[in-house]
């Protein structure tokens, strides 16, 4: 046997719009249901709030102006025009954009390390210079030479490696023994440097 | 012998079949069928933006700024939701956007100060039968039931709009007006039984006289 609460009118009203949205449990529901039953008043409102959601969810109630829908339809196509044509230039700006981004971007990181690794800043780059050429730098000095070229006579500590790796080191060429393969060089050949030295072949010095 | 496939004529299966199709459509670019798309829920859409701003030129405005945000958002739907709920919220947001811009902090501010404390209590209890829906025909009723809605304060007017009218569930409701699940049932409540009250002075004053009612009762 089901044991039933009681509940008193002013509960049932408050529980009313959750009682007709089955929103609620079962031993309250057995509850309300049984005070339906019995109370008059409270099967009023039940049944009066019932209709109000019924007539009020009745797709004719919702009305719109006259001329809402063509109006709607004509402002949708006039977006939809506008949409494609955005779409249209999209389709071509993105790819633009984004090449001209990359460009930037490549152009920026080539002078960062330009910036970064050149340590004179009236040194060339030397791109053209060949990157297994070898060539020497000393330790106290920020320029790299061809074997023999006069500006290193008389420096301490000489090493060799490829050109390469002294561009990497933040070596720049030599304006002299390196004027081949510069944009410009910024002295006239010096007769104490053995250019003949300068301009052989990497494979031929080894 | 040989196996029959029964085929079910189901017409709401059919209707959204087609509305997903369409969908798929507009989504792949086909942006000229959208209003084919969206017809079904323009007048939804209209009522959302009304209960919220309570202008028409405004909600008309709103309801088409909404269908365009929808239209420009359209590949952002996914099915998991009804698209009509999604209509819906995109409409809400907009329709409080445009109030929330357009009304001074003051006036938010005294709207806000009416909470939902304190109990409604019924104040009719008149024997009831039930409305026929025959009764929506009648443009007279129409236009009191939406006098009765609008005279109600914003803040009931806007949920019992959403859950009973739009059908969004309560959930959904919290969800597109920005409120706790707890307010949206305090005020569904509140907003059934007030106008179940202004609805049975209706009957006082004779909306629905040419009814067939047993002499002696009211609709509530």
């Amino acid at each position: 046997m089901v044991n039933l609460r009681a509940v008193n009118c002013e509960q049932v009203w408050r529980e009313i719009s959750n009682y007709l949205e089955g929103d609620m449990d079962a031993g309250l529901r057995a509850a309300i249901d049984e005070h339906f039953r019995t109370c008059q008043r409270c099967a009023s409102v039940l049944a009066g709030t019932r209709n109000v959601i019924r007539l009020y969810s009745d797709e004719r109630m919702l009305e719109a102006p006259a001329g809402f829908g063509p109006r709607l339809e004509k402002r949708l196509a006039q977006g939809a025009r506008a949409q494609r044509k955005w779409s249209t230039w999209a389709a071509w700006l993105v790819p633009v954009a984004a090449l001209a981004l990359i460009a930037v971007v490549l152009q920026w990181g080539r002078l960062e390390e330009g910036a970064h690794r050149l340590l004179s800043p009236h040194a060339q780059p030397g791109d053209n210079i060949p990157a297994d050429l070898q060539v020497v730098v000393s330790e106290d000095s920020k320029v790299f030479h061809v074997a023999g070229c006069g500006l290193i006579q008389g420096k301490t500590n000489l090493r060799s490696m490829t050109a390469k790796q002294a561009r990497d080191a933040g070596y720049v060429p030599c304006v002299k023994c390196m004027r081949k393969y510069l944009q410009r060089a910024s002295l006239e050949p010096d007769a104490n440097v053995d250019l003949d030295l300068a301009e052989e072949e990497p494979s031929s010095r080894r | 012998m040989a196996e029959r496939k029964v085929v079910l004529n189901n017409p709401e299966s059919a209707a959204s079949t087609r509305e997903q199709a369409l969908i798929e459509q507009v989504q792949r670019g086909q942006n000229d069928l959208f209003y084919e798309l969206v017809r079904p829920y323009e007048r939804r859409v209209y009522a959302a933006a009304l209960a919220i701003l309570r202008n028409e030129s405004d909600a008309e405005d709103v309801a088409q700024e909404a269908m365009l945000k929808a239209l420009a958002n359209i590949r952002q739907f996914r099915a998991e939701a009804r698209f009509s709920t999604w209509l819906i919220q995109i409409t809400v947001n907009e329709a409080l956007m445009r109030r929330r811009r357009e009304r001074t902090a003051m006036m938010q501010a005294i709207d806000d100060r009416r909470d939902d404390e304190g109990e409604y209590t019924p104040r009719d209890f008149a024997d009831w039968r039930e409305i026929p829906s025959e009764a929506l025909e009648r443009k007279e009723v129409r236009q009191k039931l939406a006098e009765a809605l609008a005279s109600l304060d914003q803040k009931y007017r806007e949920v019992f709009v959403m859950r009973d009218m739009e059908q969004l569930n309560i959930q959904e409701t919290a969800e597109a007006l920005g409120i706790s699940v707890a307010s949206v049932k305090t005020r569904l409540l509140r907003a059934r039984l007030m106008l179940r009250d202004l609805l049975a002075g209706g009957w006082e004053q004779g909306w629905f006289s040419r009814l067939p009612f047993e002499k002696g009762t009211k609709p509530w």
